[in-house]
């Protein structure tokens, strides 16, 4: 045990007789990681909402990720160290904001009742951040762990498969809710708590940012919706032949 | 054609070892222009005695009136009775602070405690000399600090802030507008350090959620939303 930690648990400042400034690191890379962690979800919709236009391009998509313009047919490998690096953010992330949860039954009766009360909006909006916070928790786990173990067994056939046969399309549907809820509350809490595009009035910059934070929950939710109902009828049609994995248009007309 | 209303405080005497909290209506007739202070008046006139709550100004200036009315923190002497659709009022008083009587609470011992905590003061090394005038500053910054330091201290900014309900030690949005207040002020001669040293922690800049009640209640409009921002920006860079 290092001699200035003791010196500054016990007395709440530092050998310098100056405040620690892990207070600032933490709060500075709460919004860091919240906000890598909400422009990737933006990024994540946009790749997998790509079967919505067709599968090759899908799967397109899925062979650059895996960087098959370097290696022949694509790796996994450069998929697994995405995923895992999100996956650190995400546990660091969720381990930095968890210190803000209510902890214990008088903090959580007195936001509850204080929130109830006043019914004001960005009270309650941080409280849904709070519920699908504590939610992502596991559903994000589950499905970065998923993904981590299975890097190469993405594309049009294997992700289908994986929600419809695999039965991962109940908790895409709890995941999807909370996630674009959890990120789209986040960007717009991210500027108001850090002053981002505040302008010259204040409550006009922040009646537009929750505009937009509406929209944002909006198009996303419906773009999820509309590609977690595509990936079910592709899984649904082809769980005959589970497992096969898709053929690029021109591969099939090649190799015939 | 005037109406009736129903005003429901909560009345309890922590001091009082016979006292439970209990929740007592009142019914009154509502006048033209009636406000909250003036209905509580009449009820301590003519209807209960015993019933306690502060006042000073009666006009929005002093800050003793803040309660919690129907949910929201507010003050009583600017909050008429005719905003209220159903007739039907519900009183309660600030939570955080000491409460005293009924709606009555010691926002003064919090508000000094804030004060010394955040030494709410000028700092600065240069000589003072009272035969001279002060040192001038820009009529910019004189406004932008003038504008902070309309803070009545009222205490609404707390009892709407979820952050200091959970947690007592918060130094609240009134707290980190003293800090902004004389950051901005050319007279005061601390650094960014020194006022770190002030709020540079979890009780005080950094506990902050940006959930945004202290500036949407606000009796006097302060632009806490900005100016707690402005800390946090510059905070986070010592």
């Amino acid at each position: 045990m290092s001699q200035e930690n003791v010196v500054e648990s016990l007395l709440g400042e530092t050998t310098q007789k100056k405040k620690s400034r892990i207070p600032a690191r933490l709060d500075f890379l709460q919004s860091a990681t919240g906000l890598f962690l909400a422009i990737f979800m933006i990024f994540h919709m946009l790749f997998v909402s790509t079967i919505l236009i067709s599968k090759d391009f899908m799967l397109s998509v899925t062979k650059a990720f895996e960087l098959n313009f370097i290696f022949e047919g694509g790796s996994p490998v450069p998929v697994f160290i995405a995923i895992s690096i999100v996956f650190v953010v995400f546990i660091f992330h969720a381990f930095l904001a968890m210190r803000k949860f209510p902890i214990s039954y008088r903090q959580y009766l007195r936001l509850k009742t204080n929130s109830d009360l006043m019914n004001h909006g960005d009270t309650k909006l941080w409280i849904i951040q709070v519920v699908t916070g504590f939610a992502l928790f596991f559903l994000g786990s589950i499905h970065l762990y998923t993904m981590l173990t299975n890097p190469g067994n993405i594309g049009p056939y294997a992700s289908s498969d994986r929600v419809f046969s695999d039965l991962m399309w109940p908790l895409y549907i709890v995941l999807l809710i909370a996630v674009e809820f959890h990120g789209s509350i986040g960007l717009y809490r991210l500027s108001v708590k850090w002053g981002w595009f505040e302008g010259e009035d204040s409550k006009v910059s922040r009646k537009k940012l929750k505009k937009a934070k509406i929209i944002l929950t909006v198009v996303m939710l419906t773009l999820g919706v509309m590609t977690l109902m595509a990936y079910m009828k592709i899984g649904y049609d082809h769980q005959e032949n589970y497992g096969e994995k898709y053929m690029h248009t021109t591969e099939v007309n090649h190799a015939n | 054609m005037s109406r009736e209303i129903t005003i429901t405080t909560l009345k309890y005497n922590p001091s009082d070892e016979n006292s439970k909290p209990t929740f007592v209506d009142y019914k009154l007739e509502e006048t033209p222009g009636m406000t909250l202070y003036i209905a509580l008046s009449k009820i301590k006139a003519t209807l209960d005695h015993d019933l306690t709550s502060d006042f000073v100004c009666r006009a929005g200036i002093c800050g003793a009136c803040g309660m919690i009315i129907n949910g929201k923190p507010k003050l009583a002497c600017k909050t008429l009775t005719s905003e209220f659709k159903d007739a039907r009022i519900e009183l309660l008083p600030l939570p955080t602070f000491k409460l005293i009587k009924d709606l009555s609470v010691d926002t003064g011992s919090w508000m000094k405690n804030m004060s010394m905590r955040v030494n709410s003061w000028i700092v600065t090394n240069e000589e003072y000399d009272i035969s001279k005038f002060e040192k001038r500053i820009e009529p910019e910054v004189a406004d932008e600090i003038f504008e902070l330091d309309r803070c009545i201290e009222c205490g609404l900014c707390v009892a709407g802030c979820s952050t200091a309900i959970m947690r007592e030690d918060f130094v609240g949005a009134v707290g980190l507008n003293r800090v902004a207040r004389f950051s901005i002020d050319p007279h005061d001669s601390r650094t960014d350090e020194d006022f770190y040293e002030l709020i540079g922690d979890d009780e005080g800049i950094f506990g902050c959620m940006s959930l945004l009640a202290c500036e949407d209640y606000c009796p006097k409009n302060l632009p806490l939303q900005s100016k707690i921002a402005y800390m946090r920006r510059k905070m986070v860079k010592v």
